[in-house]
């Protein structure tokens, strides 16, 4: 298979704080790879590297064998074909759900309105709220922002999807419609990358599991290994303290 | 210890029973005294001989009036916008150049800007251009001095409006491929602008008001218009309590239509 994404020795500094510290992780087409790990171990920080939302201090990132942090490539490019879902939705409050899964289609992806909301409609749908397409988020509830922020991305026609804790400002009753999109996402065979907490998910999605801390990778290993046998004891730690909750 | 817990229904109750007493302590008598000013100067207007000649000869004054406004805020908003952006922007120089503009602006008086500006600065920039001193007309002059000076003003409305949309409005902006220039023109603009608007129209008001001060270059605007009336009549009151009335009416309009908009528009959030 293909390596889509290739992270080698990515170092990120903020100010003095070394948010990570050398992580190197390849990452094949069509897998789904969840990150786990305790507050402030660097998750989002390699998450949001993987899509240039921060600037590695050193260490490279390459998509599809692109890499980033040359100047050459054009970041925008390689945007629209990694899509990004935030814990806070972020979507666009002045534009209508189908305005907001169409404008960068439109502006991005230079598609004229019509197909453009043609493909926004068929996203809608898949996430199951195309009722919703004239309303505005204030008006939906967080589970079905979430969800329209999933079809935003997804109208793009990303070969990459990023989740940083997409379920961790949701009620709980929401939880689930947004996990089932993500998972049915997994099945169609889109190569996810995904921060959550949400064990049922992970061991119903997740081809690897990456156990993070101290801004570095601890231990790699499938849902199963790293549930039943984890081999480190900062895992077997971290591990102790979610799973009793 | 917690409290006693009030309950929904008492506080409902109380605002109830106290409804008439706050609505009669709420009651905008301070626009039934504004009306009655304007009601009794409109009368006078027409009933007095006098009062009735000195609005017969300023009112005119007002077409200038309101263009020296619109053309002078309508530049304002695209020099305050290109500030505000400058003043949040990554590259220094440009930063340095529009913080400069803003302080300097606000540094001096407005009267004093308008007389340096029409008199030193644009006969000085125009020459510059090989174009004809005479050829600015000063109307043109007096738009340009209020365009720059409200423009360094509208520079930070605009600023706080963009940096108030949250950041994570940007990110997923940038996350979906959009250069800057699109996130900004498309996302943040739109919502910023929404966001100050009340306080734009604040700055119009007042630039309506403050374009009496292109009376000191004689542009015959209402001001203008009341200062000839009286040094020719020497009927200073009637003169100058009609533009008085002229500019409260304008004014009050104003402000009222914006209370108005201000309402539905957080009424709209909700
Ligand atoms: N923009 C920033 N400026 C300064 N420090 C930051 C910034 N972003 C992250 N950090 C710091 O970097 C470290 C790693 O943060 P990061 O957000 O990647 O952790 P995380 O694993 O996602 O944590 P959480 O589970 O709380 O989201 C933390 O110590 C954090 O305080
Ligand atoms: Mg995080």
């Amino acid at each position: 298979m293909n390596d889509m994404i290739v992270i080698k020795d990515l170092h990120k500094y903020f100010g003095h704080i070394e948010a990570v510290k050398g992580v190197d992780l390849t990452i094949r087409q069509g897998e789904v790879v969840i990150v786990i790990g305790p507050s402030g171990s660097g998750k989002s920080t390699v998450l949001r590297c993987i899509n240039h939302l921060e600037t590695p201090t050193s260490g490279g990132i390459y998509i599809e064998g692109v890499h980033l942090e040359d100047k050459k490539t054009d970041i925008n490019a390689v945007r629209a074909e990694v899509g990004m879902v935030f814990q806070q939705f972020n979507l666009f409050p002045h534009l209508t759900a189908l305005e907001n899964v169409t404008i960068a289609q439109r502006l991005v992806r230079k598609r004229d309105k019509a197909e453009a909301e043609r493909i926004g409609m068929a996203q809608l749908e898949r996430v199951g709220i195309p009722e919703k397409a004239n309303a505005y988020p204030r008006q939906l509830s967080g589970g079905q922002q979430q969800r329209v922020a999933i079809a935003r991305s997804l109208a793009m026609n990303p070969k990459i999807m990023l989740f940083d804790e997409p379920t961790s400002a949701l009620d709980p009753e929401m939880i689930k419609e947004v996990l089932d999109v993500m998972l049915d996402l997994a099945k169609e065979g889109m190569t996810m990358v995904v921060v959550t907490h949400e064990m049922g998910f992970a061991r119903a999605a997740a081809d690897r599991m990456v156990f993070m801390d101290g801004g570095q990778v601890v231990e790699i290993a499938s849902p199963e290994e790293l549930y039943n046998n984890p081999q480190h004891q900062r895992t077997k730690l971290f591990l102790s303290k979610i799973l009793t909750h | 210890m917690a409290g006693p817990e009030v309950t929904p229904s008492f506080s409902t109750d109380s605002r109830n029973r106290n409804e008439p007493f706050v609505a009669w302590r709420e009651f905008p008598w301070w626009l039934v005294a504004i009306f009655i000013f304007l009601g009794v100067m409109t009368y006078l207007i027409l009933t007095d001989e006098e009062i009735n000649q000195a609005f017969v000869f300023i009112f005119p004054g007002i077409t200038t009036t309101l263009y020296l406004t619109l053309g002078g805020f309508g530049l304002a908003l695209v020099f305050g916008l290109l500030a505000g952006l400058g003043r949040i922007s990554q590259n220094r120089l440009i930063r340095n150049i529009a913080i400069t503009y803003v302080e300097f602006i606000r540094g001096v008086p407005t009267l004093v800007l308008i007389l340096t500006l029409a008199f030193v600065i644009v006969p000085a920039v125009s020459a510059s251009f090989g174009i004809d001193n005479r050829d600015v007309s000063i109307e043109l002059r007096a738009i340009l001095a209020l365009a720059i000076i409200y423009g360094a003003f509208l520079a930070e409305i605009f600023r706080a409006g963009i940096e108030s949309i949250s950041k994570g409005q940007m990110e997923a902006a940038r996350s979906l491929g959009m250069t800057t220039r699109q996130a900004m023109q498309y996302i943040i603009l739109p919502q910023a602008i929404r966001n100050i608007s009340p306080a734009l129209g604040n700055d119009f008001i007042a630039m309506l008001k403050d374009s009496s001060l292109a009376s000191v270059l004689a542009v015959r605007e209402l001001t203008q218009r009341s200062r000839l009336h009286a040094g020719s009549t020497f009927r200073f009151p009637e003169a100058y309590l009609v533009i008085v009335f002229l500019y409260l009416a304008m004014t009050i309009t104003l402000s009222l239509l914006l209370r108005w908009y201000e309402r539905r528009l957080r009424v709209g959030e909700r």
